[in-house]
């Protein structure tokens, strides 16, 4: 236990934080009341934000350990153990979750009026699952989470989505299984071959061989990439993210992809070194194509939604370069633009949402002059719209600048390829704003015809926390980056120290292998 | 035989006995007594006390081998047993309100699931073949007239007939199987045939071999086991709902019972022998069941073959060949009891006069005005499934940790990813009920003894997935004893 620090505080911070929602959710078995149920679901996500800040307040940035470190015996026979911490990268990803469900609730108070009981039920228990995901440190335990999740999940779009909501939810549900029942595997291979232990940190010291390593990165890739998802596995994210209702998207965008990035982080890179190294170049190459290709094809959306869900394609083409290209810039870029996407893309879908229950059409050719029909609207667009592209003074900007740093000093000509998704990128997302927001208003929408009507308070409240993180993030991101440092630098140091030097080796054993 | 051993024997079956003489009871009581409801209670009284009997016979830590090594009492059998009374309990609950709506509550409906049980129980402790035999028929008997309860209907007729016809056949390939195991032995005994392939050196003559292949068909045969599956849809869409829910478990888990028993303790040395033909096996049943349940439109349909995919995932524990791996088959199989009996019993709910419920449309919208029910179903479907955190994951996990531990890599991939397949209809079944709008208003049956099986068996789907512990600290200690 020397490679952890057991939770300080005085009650169970981590486990308040994942059964806080749990708890939420049964109670609200029992109640019948719509108005009372929203309540309490905001209550309950409120709380658990409140009861998870702690977790940042009190961290200690100087050491890559886990921290808060709950460990209790739990499958003695398989010797499991609920295992649960926190280190430099997950922290900031239970801060996100837990912020975002709060939003959640908040964005739909009035978009849900259809089985309200069960909509906050799903809410709470993805919270809940969505946070076991990033803090267990036992493989079981994690895998429980990661698939429990799919449940909800596959409910809210399946339920409350849009039109073609059925196709969606199905096929978000059997994608992320595919992968996730290889990983299973993968993870019972782990399991005997890491000494009969599926805890994730010992896991994490052993040298597995390289060819068990080559099939285990690849076992875990399938589930990783899906659920990232990169190319060519990113098929079912438009047709989700579309679908779900706007709480469903924004989680979606906002957390559950960013388990696959943040797979590979905990995984695929202290378990596999060897591997990764291997893997390192086909991983940008995919990862640049999902940049250039997500891009492009967002300029040949029609509907405002499936753009931004191809945008997400885009962006999480960054995070994925930035990991893979294996130095601190990168790694650390990757990371901020993993929290940067949950924050604007979530925003984005927030806005789109917001729109869409005035409207009612998420067809671009419908909207035109809403400038001018609802001017805060559009001043908040702005900001949004510039944080995706990366202007100087958002938090888009340092993430992107970050991994494209990493990704130069990496290999140049991935540098050079992904940036060019930078220009497509401003591209898209002007358009967008132009057409949306300028030219000849369309005479369906103002008075006398189809009422609108500017943000409510609810709205902004529900808008802000965001927008204070854009700038935030944009002008001093050492709030956020100070947290990953020691982790980050840990390890890079374990994959350069455990890597079989020379890349003869490696062919080697893949001469082995095939 | 002195008289204080022949007690002792006689103890040992004490809870065989106890059923049988309740099931006599059960007869006699119908003549006597209108209320239906009577006889269902002294039928589970009398399963409880015949549990307790096993409860108490649970203290000898080494196996008991009694009648001439005919029988034996042991912590494998022991367990199977406790799957067996729980089975009868559920069954009886969920049976009570929906045998009278399809007019066929006969008293000797709870007397016959008691035979069946008898029978399945002689199975799980039989020492001898012929004993394994005599089991069998006297389970597959019973349960051939339970299929075919509901006199009035063509299709329980039929379902009757069917089983009775591919039921015989089978018999009739374990009694060729004895026979040339006897053959070539010498013996029916099932320890000492281990000891006479060994001492005799025939443990590679084709012979031994083909007498081996017959009585895993047979076995296959009651497991439903593919290609030996075939009469498995039409048998469970037939037969009364709750004698469905009542044989997808017990034949299966008596199936399983004698099956492990017989190739670990006497063919244990020819694992390479019975692996060459149990591994294509699996990976038939597992792929049959899975595709062919994607196009069924009748919900007891979809079940049979979700409960043909089901045994080929337990068949994996066994190809394990390891105690480990018997112990994976047996949590799996008490694990999808409580999933499957409890898949059966909103089954059950759907059902009232004038409705059969059994087609997949009559789920659409049943979330709107049943969400309870929904939520329950919705469980099961997970649970069968293998979604974490239901107790299905917990069975799946164990199998395929088993199969990969004995090296056998590639089956557990083919497993998992059926098992993506096969999630396509469980999630249909949750896509109708919270995602349809509704045709007509379905209005539910139910009971307190209906009710209480389906709490019990969500309860326990549940509990045994987020704390799975216990029962497989149970089934290890039973199977390693």
């Amino acid at each position: 236990m020397e490679n952890v620090i057991l939770n300080q505080l005085n009650y169970p911070v981590l486990s308040y934080t994942v059964f806080l929602p749990v708890l939420g959710a049964l109670l609200l078995l029992f109640m019948r009341n719509t108005a009372m149920i929203r309540w309490t679901t905001l209550l309950v996500t409120m709380a658990t934000f409140v009861i998870s800040l702690p977790l940042l307040t009190n961290f200690d940035k100087t050491t890559y350990k886990m921290q808060f470190v709950e460990r209790h015996q739990w499958i003695p026979s398989w010797s499991i153990n609920y295992f649960i911490g926190v280190d430099g990268i997950s922290v900031l990803f239970v801060f996100l979750t837990t912020l975002l469900s709060i939003l959640c609730v908040l964005v739909s108070w009035k978009a849900i009026e259809n089985k309200v009981k069960e909509f906050h039920i799903a809410i709470l228990t993805v919270e809940a699952a969505m946070t076991g995901v990033f803090i267990s440190l036992d493989f079981f335990l994690f895998y429980i989470f990661w698939e429990a999740m799919l449940i909800p999940m596959f409910l809210l779009i399946g339920v409350w989505g849009g039109p073609n909501r059925v196709y969606a939810a199905i096929k978000f549900f059997l994608y992320t299984l595919v992968g996730s029942v290889l990983m299973l595997v993968g993870i019972i291979v782990l399991y005997f071959a890491g000494g009969n232990t599926l805890d994730i940190l010992t896991l994490g010291t052993v040298h597995y061989p390289v060819k068990l390593q080559f099939w285990l990165f690849l076992a875990f890739f399938a589930a990783f990439a899906v659920k990232v998802p990169m190319f060519p596995v990113h098929t079912w994210l438009p047709d989700a993210h579309t679908e779900a209702p706007t709480a469903g998207s924004v989680i979606l965008a906002g957390v559950l992809i960013k388990m696959g990035a943040y797979g590979f982080l905990r995984f695929s890179m202290p378990m596999f070194p060897d591997a990764v190294r291997f893997f390192m170049t086909p991983m940008l190459v995919l990862s640049v194509i999902g940049i250039v290709y997500g891009a492009l094809v967002c300029l040949a959306q029609k509907d405002l939604k499936r753009l931004i869900a191809y945008s997400s394609v885009s962006h999480m083409g960054y995070v994925t370069l930035g990991i893979f290209a294996l130095n601190s810039q990168g790694m650390e870029g990757g990371i901020l633009q993993m929290l940067n996407h949950g924050i604007i893309t979530g925003a984005l879908f927030l806005m789109i949402g917001i729109i869409y229950e005035r409207t009612h059409t998420r067809v671009i050719a419908d909207y035109g002059g809403f400038a001018t029909l609802v001017p805060w609207y559009a001043g908040l667009f702005i900001i949004l719209t510039f944080a995706s592209i990366g202007l100087p003074g958002t938090n888009g900007f340092i993430g992107e600048f970050l991994v494209l740093f990493g990704a130069f000093k990496a290999q140049k000509l991935f540098g050079v390829l992904a940036a060019t998704g930078v220009i497509l990128g401003a591209g898209y997302m002007l358009w967008l704003y132009q057409r949306v927001f300028f030219e000849t208003p369309n005479p369906n929408w103002g008075p006398g015809h189809h009422p609108l009507w500017d943000l409510d308070l609810r709205e902004v409240i529900t808008l802000a926390p965001l927008f204070a993180l854009i700038f935030v993030i944009g002008f001093y991101p050492e709030v956020f980056l100070s947290y990953m440092h020691p982790t980050v630098e840990n390890l890079l140091k374990h994959i350069n120290t455990h890597a079989f030097a020379g890349e003869g080796l490696i062919a080697k054993h893949l001469m082995e292998i095939f | 035989m002195d008289m204080a051993n022949y007690l002792f024997e006689m103890t040992m079956i004490m809870p065989e006995i106890t059923l049988i003489c309740v099931g006599l009871i059960l007869l006699l009581l119908d003549l006597a007594v209108k209320k239906k409801e009577v006889i269902a209670v002294v039928g589970i009284a009398g399963t409880l006390v015949a549990l307790y009997a096993t409860y108490k016979l649970y203290i000898f830590n080494q196996p008991q081998n009694v009648f001439a090594g005919m029988f034996v009492l042991d912590g494998y059998s022991n367990f199977f047993k406790l799957i067996f009374y729980i089975n009868i309990i559920l069954t009886i609950c969920i049976s009570l309100k929906y045998m009278t709506i399809e007019k066929s509550s006969f008293g000797e409906y709870y007397a016959l699931i008691l035979f069946a049980t008898t029978g399945m129980m002689f199975m799980a402790s039989a020492a001898d073949l012929i004993i394994l035999y005599l089991g069998l028929e006297l389970m597959a008997l019973s349960t051939y007239i339970l299929a075919g309860l509901i006199r009035k209907q063509p299709r329980s007729n039929e379902a009757a007939l069917k089983y009775f016809f591919l039921g015989a056949f089978s018999s009739a390939f374990l009694l060729y199987g004895i026979s040339l195991t006897y053959g070539m032995t010498g013996t029916t005994n099932i320890k000492e045939i281990a000891v006479a392939l060994q001492s005799l050196n025939i443990v590679d003559n084709p012979i031994v071999f083909l007498g081996m292949i017959f009585m895993i068909v047979a076995f296959g045969f009651k497991i439903a086991l593919a290609p030996f599956h075939m009469w498995a849809p039409d048998v469970y869409e037939g037969a009364p709902t709750s004698i469905t829910a009542f044989m997808s478990v017990g034949p299966k888990a008596a199936g399983f019972a004698v099956m492990g028993r017989v190739l670990f303790e006497s063919f244990g040395a020819m694992q390479l022998q019975w692996n060459s033909i149990l591994i294509p096996i699996a990976v038939i049943t597992i792929a049959v069941g899975s595709i062919i349940a994607l196009a069924q439109t009748n919900i007891k349909r979809m079940l049979a073959y979700s409960s043909i995919a089901h045994a080929g995932y337990m068949l994996l524990g066994i190809i394990a060949g390891t105690a480990d791996g018997l112990t994976s088959t047996v949590n799996y199989l008490m694990i999808y009891m409580f999933m499957n009996v409890g898949a059966f019993a909103v089954v059950i709910s759907l059902r009232r006069e004038g409705f059969q419920g059994e087609n997949l449309e009559d789920y659409m919208g049943l979330a709107k005005k049943h969400p309870v029910t929904s939520a329950l179903m919705l469980v099961f479907m997970f649970s069968l499934t293998g979604i974490p955190p239901t107790a299905g994951f917990i069975g799946k996990f164990y199998v395929i940790m088993e199969a990969v531990n004995s090296g056998h890599m590639y089956l557990a991939i083919i497993a998992v990813m059926f098992s993506v397949v096969s999630a396509f209809f469980y999630l249909r079944i949750v896509m109708y009920m919270y995602m349809k709008d509704p045709k007509e208003e379905v209005t539910l049956t139910s009971s307190s003894s209906l009710n209480f099986a389906l709490a019990v068996t969500t309860a326990m789907v549940i509990i045994l997935g987020v704390f799975p512990s216990f029962l497989l600290n149970l089934v290890r200690s039973s199977i390693a004893g």
